[in-house]
């Protein structure tokens, strides 16, 4: 509660930010960073109060919630990929069986069974049935990218769930769903930093021909996740020092998921995954940082304090 | 078929067809792309490529229901008179016009021809596959058939929009039984009309043109 409350009132300053530099430099709303930038608080107000309503229902709710999330970024992802008759089975496997049941071995907290169904029973079995369909045409190309929508859209978006499902010593049980708020608010709010610092100070472009982010917006989107993160260690039981190293590792994952993610845009020749949010793209624009940082902190924390 | 039920079947047809509409939206995000016509209440006839049975269902749910109503797409009545379901979904849902593919078997309902022409003087708009039969293979499309043309020439005043509906064979190829979840985009583009001292042939081609440069690019690797 008081997390949502704190949340609410970071979001009302971002909001309060955003209007005030609207007002002062682009009353007409014609400054791109600042709508730019506006949209995307906005679309945090939106995640917020999903997130919230899925955690006040409990469990069930926040697995319900990211089911769906990774139905709607696989179909984004899927569409774009390559395609033949012959994968159709595969294709309804992937969506109709593996995906369900991911998220019901998480939600049994099967631990042994939800950290390798998809990279290994998934991996071997699809490509089984793309074979016996009999179309040899760019099958290693079509296999893979099955592989990879699978991996990014529902072995990584089922790792925020899973925190649900880590013990820890002596600490009571409704932790998992604190560690979600502090993972994706460490990402998320490093991933907006990422942007502000690197349109005010950026001058060197990580990778100039595939995305405007500079080395200066990374550094100082993770220095301030690990502040963010520092701030929020009571949420979580690593520590001070912990809760920043595991906020800096969560967020600087987060940063090169979003560059891989620009590389795939560019290879597909889109700019956005689909329309599914108006005026921001689709689901998988909103998540990319989040999808690649999620396992990362499951494994981090599950390595070092988890019992 | 007695007097008292007709305003119930009237109902349950309205309700499945916002529910074959919702449907298509919640699986595939069906969306609408108006590049070349805007989505106002004009006659027209919406002619698409045709991949699979969910083609029409898929132009018929993005049109706005203002538009929706006065608009029939023209269909097989071997198909849509089959089962008694269909029966109700084809004529009633959709409001088919009912064509007869094989005109020259017994219990014909005559030239193909004159229900569409009659359908459109009393003001609706189509929906037509000008293909004729679901296209199977790799080309983009299979040669029109003459019908576009006949009504080119008997309607110059009616809109003929080209309309390609993106990524239905991927969602569900001919033969196969589960839908696949992918996302669907329906593009539609610049009426054409059949100019002066046009020949079919020369119609028929540009008219092709027209709808195959609205195919999105393929996404091969």
């Amino acid at each position: 509660m008081l997390l949502f409350l704190g949340t609410c009132g970071l979001l009302l300053v971002l909001t309060m930010i955003g209007e005030g530099l609207r007002a002062r430099y682009a009353p007409g709303g014609d400054n791109p960073e600042i709508e730019t930038y506006m949209t995307r608080v906005h679309s945090w107000w939106a995640m917020v109060l999903l997130v919230s309503l899925a955690l006040l229902t409990g469990k069930v709710g926040v697995l319900v919630l990211f089911g769906f999330a990774s139905l709607a970024a696989l179909r984004e992802f899927l569409t774009l990929t390559y395609k033949r008759q012959a994968d159709h089975t595969t294709l309804a496997l992937a969506f109709y069986v593996v995906l369900p049941l991911q998220y019901v071995f998480v939600g049994l907290g099967w631990q042994g069974l939800y950290t390798v169904f998809i990279p290994v029973y998934a991996f071997l079995l699809l490509p089984v049935f793309t074979a016996l369909r009999g179309d040899a045409d760019r099958f290693l190309a079509r296999v893979a990218e099955t592989q990879w929508g699978l991996m990014i859209a529902v072995y990584c978006a089922s790792h925020v769930p899973a925190l649900l499902k880590l013990q820890f010593d002596g600490v009571a049980m409704d932790r998992g769903v604190l560690l979600i708020a502090f993972l994706v608010m460490v990402v998320q709010f490093g991933d907006l930093l990422d942007f502000f610092f690197g349109r005010r100070i950026g001058r060197t472009r990580i990778v100039p021909d595939l995305s405007p982010r500079t080395w200066e917006g990374l550094v100082c989107g993770t220095a301030s996740a690990m502040l963010i993160g520092a701030a929020l260690a009571w949420l979580t039981p690593f520590g001070v020092p912990g809760a920043m190293l595991m906020a800096g590792a969560a967020s600087l994952s987060g940063h090169f998921g979003a560059l891989v993610f620009a590389a795939i845009k560019r290879d597909k020749g889109v700019k956005d995954w689909s329309h599914l949010i108006p005026g921001q793209g689709g689901v998988l624009n909103q998540l990319d940082s989040v999808l690649f940082a999620a396992p990362v902190f499951y494994h981090l924390t599950h390595l070092v304090w988890a019992v | 078929m007695t007097g008292q039920l007709r305003p119930l079947r009237r109902l349950a047809a309205n309700i499945t067809g916002h529910g074959i509409a919702l449907l298509a939206r919640l699986i595939t995000a069906v969306r609408a792309e108006w590049r070349g016509a805007d989505p106002v209440p004009r006659q027209r006839v919406y002619y698409a490529n045709h991949v699979s049975n969910a083609d029409m269902p898929m132009i018929w749910a993005v049109l706005p229901p203002n538009l929706r109503r006065h608009v029939r797409p023209v269909a097989a009545a071997d198909y849509w008179l089959k089962t008694p379901l269909r029966a109700f979904v084809g004529p009633e849902v959709f409001n088919c016009v009912l064509v007869d593919r094989r005109p020259d078997r017994d219990g014909s309902t005559g030239d193909p021809l004159d229900n569409i022409l009659a359908a459109l003087n009393d003001g609706a708009s189509l929906i037509l596959f000008p293909e004729g039969n679901r296209n199977m293979t790799e080309d983009p499309l299979l040669p029109f058939k003459a019908g576009l043309y006949n009504i080119a020439r008997a309607c110059p005043q009616v809109d003929l929009v080209p309309t390609w509906v993106a990524n239905l064979t991927e969602v569900m190829p001919k033969g196969e039984v589960i839908p696949l979840p992918l996302m669907t985009t329906v593009i539609f583009g610049e009426p054409v009309h059949l100019q002066e001292g046009e020949d079919k042939d020369a119609f028929l081609e540009r008219a092709a043109r027209a709808l195959v440069q609205l195919k999105p690019e393929d996404h091969a690797p």
